[in-house]
C-alpha cells in the first residue's frame, strides 16, 4: 500500500506502479508519478521541515513550483545530493533519500525552536537593530551565530558527478506553459505553419486540469483533452514539446532561457543522459501562458502543517488520489476553494465546515454545501489554529467579536483568490498595470514581441482564453513569418466553472489592532506584523518594505507573498494599491543549479588549454609547465634530482655556454601585406619602418594613444610589401584588434591587410655560441655566415626540408636564430634540432630561464617591466621612438605635461649590496629608511632573480627619477629586514654586445 | 650541406575519433588554406585566377572539397581551402591588389555529419543554423562555446568545423561531449 | 544576450560574435601632434555616457570581423540602427510611442 491516505479509484496514477524512497531514513512507499509531497501526504506525512527564522514546523502548502515551505534534502547517493528541493515539484524515483532541513536534533523536537518563543528579537529589520551593539561583538559573535543559523539546507561538499547539457534553439513561436491556453496557441501555431516549442514545468501538459476536474472541452473532460492535444503536437514534425522544462529567464529580443530536468525523476538513469538540459531559445515570437497562483489567507497560525491551498489539496486528490487529512477544514475568500470541497466531501472526506470571509457567497454554492452536509460559515473566520506538528483545529468566529468555537480538523485548505503570473511578462521589461475591477496586476503594453494568454491575463473564462489563446497562437505565427499550414479551427465549446472573489492582505483577526503571527511569506518567516512595523518604523516605498522585511526575497519569490504585502502595506500607508507599487520580478523563476548554467563549461572545458606544437616533446623530457593566459607553456626541464632553482640556474649557464632551445611559439605574428604597409607600421609603432631594408628586422615599440607602452616585438620584412610583426604571448589578440580598429576607422585609405599567423608558425629559438653551428646542416637555401646574415636579419628558405622564415635575433644577447616553420613540423624540426644540439651539450629551456637570461641583458617584457602607465622614456627606449615621423598611435599622448614632469618613475637596474639577497618583485623602494610610517615610497621592483652567469641577484625596478640616482643606495623596506640597494645600470652581462654578433 | 629527411608532419587532431548514436565527430584531412584579402572590386580578376566564383554575399561559399572551396568572411576577407592544388600559386597569377597569406597550418578541421550534426553544434554555437539561413553552402565565422570558428555546411547533415590549432583540443572535446546529448 | 544587426553581413547575429568598442564619431584628429593639451583631453578622455540615445562602436569580431557604428537606447538596450563605419550619423528622435526611430530628412 503506497500510503493510507490513497483513495481507491481517485488520481491519475497506476497504483501497482510502486516506487520505494526514504524520508528522514523510514522507509517508505510511493506511487510512479507521485511528487514527493504527494507520496508524504499520502504515507500521512505533513511536518516537512523546520522555518528559516522561527524554526516553525511546516508542511506542503502547494502542490506546485510556488511552493515556499517543503524544501528538502534530495539524494541519490553520496555525491548526488541536492539540498532545497521543493518537495511539490521533486517527482519520487525508486531509491530516494528525502531529508528533512533545518532541525536538530529532530525533525519533531528542534532546539531552534527556542526562536519561536524568542520571537520579539527577530522582528523585522532585526539584523539592523539586535546586533549593533557592542561594535566589537558583531564580527567575534553575532556575525558567526547568525551565519551558522541561516540558511535552509546544507551545501553538497561532493563534486557533482553528473553533466549537463546546452542547446541554443531557434525558434518562430515559443509557448510557455502547457494549461489550456499554451496548448490551444501552441496548436494553432503549428498549424498555421510555424516550427514552435511549448515547454511545461510539469511532468504532464494540463495545468489547471491538474485539480480542476470540473472543466471540459469540446465534450472532453479537460485532462484528457490536454493529453490529447500535447500528443497531437509531440506528433507534429514542426513541434517541439518540452516537459519538466521551466522557462526561468526572459531576457532581451525574446531569448528565454529553459532548464530541463532530464534524470532528475528516475530512478537509474542512463550515465549518457545529462541531469539537466538548458535550451536558450531565441523566438520571433513568444506566447506567454503561465496561469494563476492560488494566495493563502493571512490568519493566526496559518502556517501549521496540514494548511495548504486548495488548489492544492484538489490536485493530491484528483491527480494523486490522496486525502490531504481526514477532517479537512475550508477557509477562503474565493469560490474555487468550495470546489476543492466537494471533490474532497465526494471522495469520502469528511469536511466539517467551509468559512467564507464573504458575507454572501454564490447561493449555489451554498445549496451544494448543504446537500453535501458541510457546514456553511458566511462572513466569519478562522481566528487561529492549533496543533503543534500538525493542525489540530481551527477557531472559528466573527472578527468583531461574539461566540467563537473550536472545529476539530487535521487539514485546512484555503483560497485568498489567484494572482495571474506575471513573472514571465515582467521579466520581458513589460509593465505591470492595475485592473481596479477584478483587483488584480495584469500585463500591460508588451515591449517585446509576445503577448500574453489565458489566466495569466486575468482571463477566468475557459472558453475565453481557449478563444484568446487560439487567436494569439495563430498571430504569432503570422508574425513569425509562418506561411505554409492547414486550416485549423479552435475548440468550439469549453465550460468550467468560474471562481469569483478574492482578497489581498491580513483576513479578520489578524488586523493591525492585534499581535497574532499571520504568516505572509512563508520562506523568509515574514508575518503580518513585520510589514506594519516596517511601515512604522518609515519604509515608505514597496522596495525599501521588502528589503526591510525581506518579503519576498526568498527562493520562492514571493509567488504566494507579493500581493499579501503589498496590500498590508498599502492599507498601512492609507494609499490605493497600484500607488504603492509592485516590486520587479526577476530571473530565476525559480531556483535554477549552477550545473545547468555552466553546462559544458567544466574540467576540461571551462577554458581552452592551447598547447604548441612541441607540448608532447617537452612533456616528455620532464618539462615543468606554466599558464600563460590560454597557453601551456615549459617553464623549466629539471632533471633527476634537480629543483628549480637547481634547473634553471643549470639552463642559464648552458645557453651562455653552448646554447639553448626554447619554444617561442607562443609570440603572437601578424602578416601585415599591402602595398601602404610601411605606412601603417609608421602609424603604429614608435619607429621608422621607411628605411628597413627586406630581410631585415627591427625591435618595435607600441602605444597607446595616451603615449603608454601597449606592446614590443621584432619586425620583420620579407618583402616591399610584406612584414611578419611578432606580438607578446599575451598581447597577440589585443593587438591585433588595436591595429585592426586603426586601420579600419582612422587609416582606411591604406592599401594593406592583416592576417593573424601566430598558431601558423611553429618557433623554435636556438641561442648560444654554438647556435649556428647546430642548425647549419640542417638549413638550406640560406647563407648563415655573420655577413650575409647579420643580428636582426631574416631569411625563406628551408630547413629539415621544410619551408622556413628564419630570423636571426635574440632575447638573451647570445648569437641566436628563431626558426619559424608551418605549426604541423613544429615536432619533428625540433627533434632534428635537438639530435644536434644535445651531444653538443646544449639544453631545452624554459620561460624561466628565458626571463632571468634577457634580465642579464636588461631586456624588458611588456606587462611586468610595464604596467600600462610606462612612457618609453620611463623605460629607458628613447631610442626607439623616431623624432621626425609627423604622426604615430601615441606621439601626443606621451607629450602631456605628466609624461614629461621631472621625477618620473624610470627603469634602472637595483643591485642588492649582499649579492645573495634576491629581492621581491612588487617590493617598494624608499630613499630613506628610517622615516616615519607610512613612509615614502619612490618605486618598486618589477623584475629580480638570482643570476648564475653574474653569480649574484639581479632585479629591474622603477624609481623615481632613477637615472640620475645611479650609484646611490636606496632602501626595500621588508617585514623582517631592510634591504640596502644601489641604483645601477640594467645591462648586467657583456654591455657592449659582442656576443650578439658571435 | 649534410642532405636531411623532409621533417614528417603532425597533424593536431591525429587519431582521435568520437560521436555517438546521432552524429560522428571526425578530423578532417590536411589541407592547404590561404587568407584572401582584397577588394571586392578585383574579385573578378581573382576569380579567374582561383578558377571559381569568389563569393560576394554574406554567409556564401563558392567550390567544394574534396578540391577547392572558398568562404566570404567578411566584405573583403575570404577563406580558401583546398585539399589538392595550390592556390598560392594560382593567386600570384592575379595581377590585381590582394593579400594572399598561408594559413593552412595555422587552422584545422573537424568534420561533424550525421543526424545530430546540427544539435551537435548547436550546443555551442548561438548563431541560428536553420535550414532556412543556413542552408547547405552557408559559411560564417562564429563562435563555438568559448572559442572562434568557422562553421561551413557542407551537406544536409554534414559540418565542417574550423578552428586554430592550439583551440583544437577543446573544440574536439567540445564536439565529443555536445555529441552526446544530439538527438535530445 | 541581444540581437545586433550587422550592417556588412546584413542580418542579426547574436551578441557573443561582437565586442563593444566604445563612443562613436571621435575622430582621430589629423594633426594630432599639433593639439593642444586641452584638445587632447577632449579626444581623448571625456566621453557622453548618455541615459538614453547613445552613438557607439562595435566590432563583429567573431563574425565578419569588421567595425560598425550603432544608435541605442540605454534604458531600453533597444538598438535603433547599425551603419558602416566612416557613414555620417544617422539622426534619431523619440517618437509618440516613446520608442526612438530613424529621423527623417526634412523635406
Amino acid at each position: 500500500m503506497s500510503g493510507t491516505n490513497r483513495i481507491k479509484g481517485k488520481g491519475r496514477l497506476t497504483p501497482a506502479r510502486t516506487v520505494r524512497f526514504t524520508f528522514d531514513g523510514k522507509a517508505l512507499t510511493a506511487i510512479e508519478g507521485d511528487t514527493l509531497a504527494s507520496a508524504l501526504i499520502a504515507n500521512g506525512i505533513h511536518l516537512t521541515g523546520r522555518s528559516y527564522k522561527y524554526h516553525r514546523p511546516r508542511g506542503m502548502l502547494s502542490a506546485g513550483p510556488e511552493e515556499p515551505n517543503a524544501l528538502i534534502d534530495i539524494s541519490r547517493d553520496a555525491a548526488r545530493r541536492t539540498p532545497n528541493v521543493r518537495a511539490t515539484v521533486q517527482e519520487v524515483f525508486d531509491g530516494m533519500r528525502a531529508k528533512s532541513q533545518n532541525r536538530w536534533p529532530s525533525l519533531a523536537f528542534d532546539v531552534g525552536g527556542i526562536n519561536n518563543f524568542a520571537s520579539p528579537l527577530f522582528a523585522a529589520g532585526f539584523y539592523y537593530k539586535t546586533f549593533m551593539w557592542p561594535k566589537a561583538a558583531w564580527k567575534r559573535v553575532y556575525e558567526p551565530i547568525i551565519r551558522a543559523a541561516a540558511g535552509l539546507g546544507v551545501s553538497p561538499s561532493e563534486p557533482d558527478p553528473d553533466h549537463y547539457a546546452n542547446h541554443y534553439v531557434h525558434c518562430d513561436v515559443l509557448v510557455i506553459g502547457g494549461g489550456a491556453a499554451g496548448l490551444t496557441a501552441a496548436l494553432a501555431a503549428a498549424h498555421a505553419g510555424a516550427q514552435v516549442i511549448l515547454c511545461d514545468e510539469q511532468p504532464e501538459t494540463g495545468g489547471a486540469f491538474h485539480h480542476d476536474t470540473d472543466a471540459s472541452i469540446d465534450g472532453v473532460p479537460g485532462w484528457e483533452w490536454a493529453q490529447s492535444v500535447t500528443a497531437e503536437l509531440r506528433a507534429m514534425s514542426n513541434v517541439k514539446v518540452l516537459s519538466r522544462t521551466t522557462a526561468f529567464g526572459y531576457q532581451a529580443q525574446n531569448h528565454v532561457a529553459l532548464v530541463e530536468r532530464v534524470t532528475e525523476h528516475l530512478s537509474n538513469p542512463d550515465a549518457a543522459l545529462p541531469r539537466e538540459r538548458l535550451w536558450q531559445v531565441r523566438a520571433k515570437q513568444v506566447v506567454i501562458a503561465t496561469g494563476a497562483i492560488e494566495r493563502h489567507m493571512v490568519f493566526a497560525n496559518n502556517d501549521r502543517p496540514g494548511i495548504m491551498l486548495a488548489s492544492a489539496a484538489r490536485t493530491f486528490l484528483n491527480h494523486f488520489g490522496v486525502a490531504v487529512g481526514a477532517k479537512v477544514g475550508v477557509y477562503t475568500a474565493c469560490d474555487s476553494a468550495w470546489a476543492a470541497a466537494f471533490d474532497l466531501k465526494q471522495a469520502g472526506v469528511s469536511v466539517p465546515a467551509i468559512v467564507d470571509v464573504r458575507m454572501d457567497p454564490d447561493p449555489a454554492l451554498v445549496a451544494r454545501a448543504r446537500e453535501l452536509g458541510i457546514e456553511v460559515l458566511a462572513g466569519q473566520s478562522v481566528l487561529d489554529t492549533s496543533g503543534k506538528l500538525r493542525v489540530k483545529s481551527m477557531k472559528v468566529g466573527r472578527a468583531s467579536g461574539g461566540s467563537r468555537r473550536d472545529i476539530a480538523i487535521d487539514a485546512l485548505i484555503m483560497s485568498a483568490g489567484w494572482t495571474p503570473s506575471v513573472h514571465m511578462y515582467s521579466q520581458s521589461r513589460g509593465k505591470v498595470v492595475w485592473d481596479e475591477p477584478s483587483q488584480r496586476f495584469l500585463p500591460g503594453r508588451h515591449v517585446q514581441d509576445c503577448a500574453s494568454v489565458g489566466a495569466c491575463t486575468g482571463v477566468d473564462d475557459l472558453a475565453d482564453a481557449i478563444a484568446g489563446a487560439a487567436k494569439a497562437g495563430h498571430a504569432a505565427a503570422r508574425a513569425a513569418g509562418a506561411k505554409a499550414g492547414k486550416a485549423w479551427s479552435a475548440p468550439k465549446s469549453a465550460t468550467a466553472a468560474s471562481w469569483a472573489g478574492s482578497m489581498m492582505g491580513s483576513a479578520g483577526g489578524a488586523g493591525a489592532e492585534t499581535s497574532v503571527k499571520a504568516f505572509v511569506d512563508f520562506q523568509n518567516d515574514v508575518t503580518a506584523k513585520d510589514i506594519r512595523l516596517a511601515v512604522r518604523e518609515g519604509m515608505h516605498s514597496i522596495e525599501h518594505v521588502k528589503r526591510f522585511t525581506t518579503n519576498g526575497m526568498a527562493t520562492d519569490q514571493g509567488k504566494t507573498s507579493n500581493i499579501h504585502g503589498l496590500a498590508i502595506a498599502a492599507e498601512m500607508l492609507g494609499k490605493p494599491l497600484p500607488q504603492v507599487g509592485l516590486t520587479t520580478f526577476r530571473a530565476p523563476y525559480t531556483p535554477v543549479t549552477f550545473g545547468a548554467i555552466v553546462n559544458h563549461s567544466r574540467g576540461s572545458l571551462f577554458d581552452p588549454t592551447r598547447c604548441t606544437p612541441m607540448h608532447g616533446w617537452e612533456d616528455a623530457h620532464g618539462a615543468v609547465f606554466e599558464d600563460v593566459g590560454q597557453w601551456k607553456r615549459a617553464w623549466y626541464y629539471p632533471r633527476p634530482g634537480e629543483d628549480m632553482h637547481q634547473a634553471v640556474n643549470r639552463e642559464c649557464r648552458t645557453v651562455r655556454d653552448v646554447a639553448g632551445m626554447f619554444d617561442a611559439s607562443t609570440l603572437g605574428k601578424i602578416e601585415v601585406v599591402g602595398p601602404d604597409a610601411a605606412e601603417f607600421l609608421n602609424l603604429m609603432y614608435t619607429n621608422s619602418w621607411d628605411k628597413l631594408e627586406p630581410g631585415r628586422c627591427k625591435y618595435g615599440i607600441m602605444l597607446r594613444e595616451d603615449g603608454f607602452i601597449y606592446d614590443d616585438g621584432v619586425v620583420g620584412r620579407i618583402a616591399e610589401d610584406r612584414f611578419h610583426v611578432t606580438t607578446t604571448t599575451g598581447g597577440a589578440p589585443r593587438v591585433m584588434h588595436h591595429m585592426e580598429d586603426y586601420l579600419q576607422t582612422e587609416f582606411p585609405h591604406l592599401r594593406v591587410w592583416l592576417t593573424s599567423t601566430t598558431e601558423q608558425w611553429a618557433v623554435i629559438a636556438i641561442q648560444g655560441p654554438k647556435a649556428r653551428e647546430i642548425i647549419a646542416p640542417l638549413v638550406e637555401g640560406i647563407d648563415l655566415s655573420n655577413e650575409a646574415m647579420p643580428h636582426m636579419s631574416v631569411r625563406e628558405g628551408r630547413i629539415c626540408g621544410v619551408p622556413t622564415r628564419l630570423f636571426r635575433m635574440s632575447f638573451t644577447g647570445e648569437t641566436g636564430y628563431e626558426v619559424n616553420v608551418p605549426a604541423d613540423y613544429g615536432e619533428a624540426v625540433w627533434k632534428a634540432l635537438w639530435a644536434r644540439a644535445e651531444p653538443m651539450g646544449a639544453c631545452a629551456y624554459g620561460t624561466e630561464t628565458m626571463h632571468v637570461l634577457r634580465a642579464e641583458k636588461g631586456y624588458i617584457i611588456v606587462g611586468q617591466d610595464t604596467d600600462g602607465t610606462v612612457t618609453p622614456d620611463d623605460a629607458g627606449l628613447n631610442w626607439a621612438v623616431a623624432k621626425k615621423k609627423p604622426d604615430f598611435v601615441g606621439i601626443r599622448g606621451m607629450k602631456r605635461p605628466d609624461l614629461l614632469a621631472p621625477g618620473r618613475k624610470q627603469l634602472v637596474g637595483l643591485l642588492t649590496r649582499d649579492p645573495n639577497i634576491v629581492l621581491e618583485e612588487g617590493a617598494q623602494v624608499v630613499a630613506d629608511p628610517n622615516q616615519s610610517l607610512p613612509m615614502t615610497m619612490i618605486g618598486h621592483v618589477t623584475s629580480s632573480y638570482w643570476s648564475e652567469n653574474c653569480g649574484r641577484s639581479i632585479a629591474m625596478g622603477v624609481v623615481a627619477g632613477g637615472r640620475s640616482l645611479k650609484g646611490t643606495t636606496l632602501y626595500v623596506p621588508m617585514p623582517e629586514r631592510t634591504i640596502e640597494i644601489e641604483v645601477t645600470d640594467a645591462v648586467f652581462i657583456d654591455k657592449e654586445g659582442v656576443r650578439l654578433n658571435g | 650541406m649534410a642532405k636531411s629527411a623532409q621533417a614528417v608532419r603532425t597533424e593536431p587532431l591525429a587519431g582521435r575519433v568520437s560521436g555517438s548514436a546521432g552524429v560522428q565527430v571526425t578530423p578532417a584531412a590536411a589541407a592547404v588554406r590561404v587568407s584572401l584579402r582584397a577588394d571586392p572590386e578585383n574579385a573578378k580578376a581573382l576569380s579567374k585566377a582561383l578558377g571559381l566564383e569568389l563569393p560576394l554575399k554574406p554567409k556564401t561559399t563558392a567550390g567544394s572539397l574534396p578540391g577547392r572551396l572558398v568562404a566570404w568572411l567578411g566584405p573583403d576577407e575570404w577563406l580558401i581551402i583546398d585539399e589538392t592544388g595550390d592556390p598560392l600559386s594560382d593567386l600570384r597569377k592575379a595581377k590585381v591588389l590582394h593579400s594572399a597569406v598561408d594559413v593552412s597550418h595555422r587552422n584545422t578541421a573537424i568534420l561533424v555529419s550525421g543526424k545530430g550534426a546540427r544539435a551537435t553544434l548547436e550546443s555551442g554555437c548561438p548563431q541560428n543554423l536553420g535550414d532556412a539561413v543556413f542552408p547547405v553552402g552557408a559559411a560564417s565565422r562564429t563562435v563555438m562555446g568559448k572559442i572562434e570558428v568557422v562553421i561551413i555546411r557542407t551537406a544536409d547533415t554534414e559540418y565542417r568545423v574550423e578552428c586554430w590549432r592550439s583551440f583544437s583540443t577543446y573544440a574536439f572535446d567540445f564536439l565529443s561531449e555536445s555529441a552526446k546529448d544530439c538527438l535530445a | 544576450m541581444l540581437l545586433i544587426h550587422c550592417p556588412y553581413c546584413q542580418e542579426e547575429r547574436p551578441e557573443l560574435e561582437f565586442r563593444n568598442t566604445g563612443e562613436a564619431h571621435i575622430e582621430r584628429p589629423k594633426d594630432i601632434a599639433a593639439i593642444s593639451d586641452a584638445e587632447f583631453e577632449k579626444f581623448f578622455f571625456i566621453r557622453a555616457n548618455p541615459k538614453g540615445v547613445t552613438y557607439e562602436r562595435w566590432r563583429h569580431i567573431h563574425g565578419c570581423a569588421r567595425f560598425f557604428n550603432a544608435v541605442r537606447d540605454t534604458v531600453s538596450d533597444r538598438f535603433v540602427t547599425t551603419y558602416k563605419a566612416g557613414q555620417p550619423r544617422v539622426e534619431v528622435e523619440r517618437g509618440e510611442d516613446g520608442m526612438l526611430q530613424i529621423r527623417e530628412p526634412q523635406s
